[in-house]
């Protein structure tokens, strides 16, 4: 039997460890984050906005260049995931909470959380084999089905947990009344899940914008603005992520400054959406 | 009887067959269809990982290219993958293992010590930092984190054991900076988060009588904790660490950018490696050879199946301790 003063002070040391794990391991993954905002800032410009990128030389000789063709890039393949993601996400998510006797429901959900669990350079590389072979080039629509398919099993588990909240009498209230299934659903059921349902899109983009990986091999990447309008879809885009890893593994000192400015991009862009879901959604309650 | 009729009428009013139940049947079908899309989708994966590797596999056996220790684009056009397995084991289960503890005991003092207001500040904090993408992380890596530890550790160590412990040295291998060691760090910067907020939900679904029981028999806070709590959460715990360990396996860019990359055994602690996931995307740009492109896709096949093992065992841990209820992150 340990008398009561040595658990005492066993309690105190495992208080005092546990604390100073803490300070240990968070504060510097916090600077992490301030060090890449600090650094990012130095390398902000107009130009940054306006210019496209060139030729390495273009760099080299001093002259302005930029990521406009980037940003727009990464709007036009984050967009495509969105439209594509939202409707597979939400249908399995529907499906997983308001059929909950459909016999495929158990395969769906394990199917879905493997999927989620899976690296997204398979599902790069599933897009590659899915759209960029058949098209025969690497495209800006390759790379929406690429993150779509990262996006759409987070949409399904934060749109199954978000409708499960919603108590079944409800439910009840809406078939007693004469509603057909899917009136129910659609009239009362979503617009009562509605913050759920928008903090998953927003989780859910948060983690695709983010993702390099799929886009290597899938949109590639691209120096310049496309010639036609048409070359966001069917040519090769330029995205963030995938800019970023390109000018950090570059040669070139200015494309590094340029690298970093991409990063703090990236991460506004991240921190935006993830405020945007835990704070400003969330107190709209 | 004019207004009998009206009010049989108004009863037998039944809403069109569209909106009734063909609207039912459409809509559930609808639905269906989109949630085996899901399915086909993880299914697809799979095989066309397999098709599209069937080249390589067929060439070299299933096991002769799991196995295989030479990776040789250039000349012999021999490849295997067992190298880039070794990586990838080697680093996740190595960050797993720092990150374990230390992400477990944040979790323990956010949900159980910590005032609500720094245990709301925290969690923001751990998900804000989970939600960093790899190649931000990956560019902090490689301008700021690798020449520092390069300078203050792995060099002086490197010297040292050259002076004092010569059968150290070639374990130990090229203090480039770039290498193992680097991406196992970094790896567990990047899965800490994680396990901390997996590991802080399952804290959070704790009942509190299981906590009032063991303090009304007379334990300290730390015994309520570790006899009480911890024992409660375990599943939730363990899944939690399995998921972080699939998160290290699949980890593609900040690897790639600091692992130096390089394609053949023996693999030291310092020196250059590879993992499954940095040698696809490092590689495939420039796969010329078909029989190239199918061995990456195979890389991609095996990385699916260790993948897949440990999110089958993740679910299974979940499903066994039965703590309702996941997290889509």
């Amino acid at each position: 039997m340990i008398s009561l003063r040595r658990r005492y002070i066993r309690d105190n040391i495992m208080l005092s460890l546990i604390i100073l794990n803490t300070i240990v391991i968070l504060i510097p993954l916090f600077i992490i984050i301030v060090y890449v905002i600090a650094k990012g800032f130095d390398a902000l410009s107009i130009d940054l906005f306006t210019k496209e990128l060139g030729s390495p030389t273009r760099a080299m000789m001093g002259e302005p260049t930029g990521l406009v063709h980037t940003m727009l890039g990464t709007i036009v393949v984050d967009l495509i995931a969105v439209l594509i993601a939202i409707p597979f996400g939400v249908g399995a998510g529907v499906m997983l909470s308001e059929y909950p006797d459909h016999w495929a429901n158990p395969v769906l959900r394990v199917l879905n959380d493997t999927l989620n669990g899976m690296p997204a350079v398979l599902k790069g590389l599933l897009a590659f084999t899915l759209v960029v072979k058949p098209m025969g080039t690497f495209s800006g629509l390759s790379g929406g089905v690429a993150l779509a398919f990262v996006m759409f099993p987070i949409i399904a588990r934060a749109t199954e947990s978000a409708l499960m909240n919603i108590p079944w009498s409800i439910r009840e209230a809406g078939l007693a009344i004469g509603l057909p299934r899917w009136r129910v659903i659609l009239s009362t059921i979503i617009p009562a899940a509605k913050v759920g349902l928008v903090t998953g899109f927003l989780i859910a983009f948060a983690r695709a914008a983010g993702e390099a990986a799929p886009l290597v091999f899938t949109s590639f990447g691209n120096n310049y603005l496309p010639i036609k309008w048409t070359g966001w879809f069917t040519g090769p885009v330029d995205t963030l992520p995938q800019r970023l890893y390109n000018l950090a593994i570059s040669p070139y000192e200015h494309w590094h400054d340029m690298g970093w400015a991409a990063a703090i991009v990236l991460l506004a862009v991240i921190i935006a959406s993830f405020i945007i879901a835990r704070f400003v959604i969330r107190d709209k309650k | 009887m004019t207004g009998n009729n009206l009010t049989n009428k108004k009863i037998s009013l039944s809403p069109s067959a569209l909106y009734g139940w063909l609207g039912d049947r459409i809509f559930a079908y609808g639905i269906f269809i989109l949630g085996f899309i899901v399915i086909f989708t993880t299914i697809a994966m799979a095989v066309s990982l397999y098709f599209s590797g069937t080249e390589a596999i067929s060439k070299f056996g299933f096991f002769g290219f799991m196995t295989g220790r030479v990776w040789d684009a250039a000349i012999s056009m021999e490849f295997g993958t067992w190298p880039f397995i070794v990586g990838t084991l080697v680093t996740s289960l190595a960050a797993l293992a720092l990150s374990f503890l230390p992400a477990v005991a944040i979790a323990i003092f956010t949900a159980e010590y910590a005032p609500k207001w720094l245990g709301y500040i925290i969690e923001n904090l751990v998900n804000l930092i989970a939600a960093v993408p790899s190649v931000v992380i990956g560019i902090w890596g490689i301008f700021i984190f690798t020449p520092w530890v390069r300078d203050s550790v792995y060099m002086p160590v490197y010297l040292w054991s050259l002076e004092n412990a010569p059968t150290l040295t070639p374990i130990l291998g090229n203090p480039a900076g770039y290498g193992m060691l680097t991406a196992t760090i970094i790896l567990t910067i990047m899965i800490i988060p994680f396990t901390t907020a997996l590991a802080c939900d399952s804290f959070r679904m704790v009942p509190k009588e299981q906590r009032e029981a063991a303090s009304a028999l007379g334990a300290t806070k730390w015994e309520v904790i570790r006899m009480a709590v911890i024992p409660y959460s375990r599943g939730g715990i363990l899944a939690g660490a399995m998921l972080s360990l699939g998160r290290a396996i699949g980890e593609t860019m900040a690897v790639a950018m600091l692992i130096g990359n390089k394609n053949t055994l023996p693999f030291t602690i310092f020196g250059p490696g590879s993992t499954m996931a940095s040698v696809i995307v490092n590689e495939f740009r420039e796969a010329v050879e078909n029989i190239h492109l199918a061995s990456l896709m195979a890389v991609g096949f095996y990385l699916f199946l260790i993948s897949l093992v440990v999110n089958l065992v993740a679910a299974w841990i979940q499903r066994k301790y039965a703590i309702t209820g996941g997290r889509a992150v």
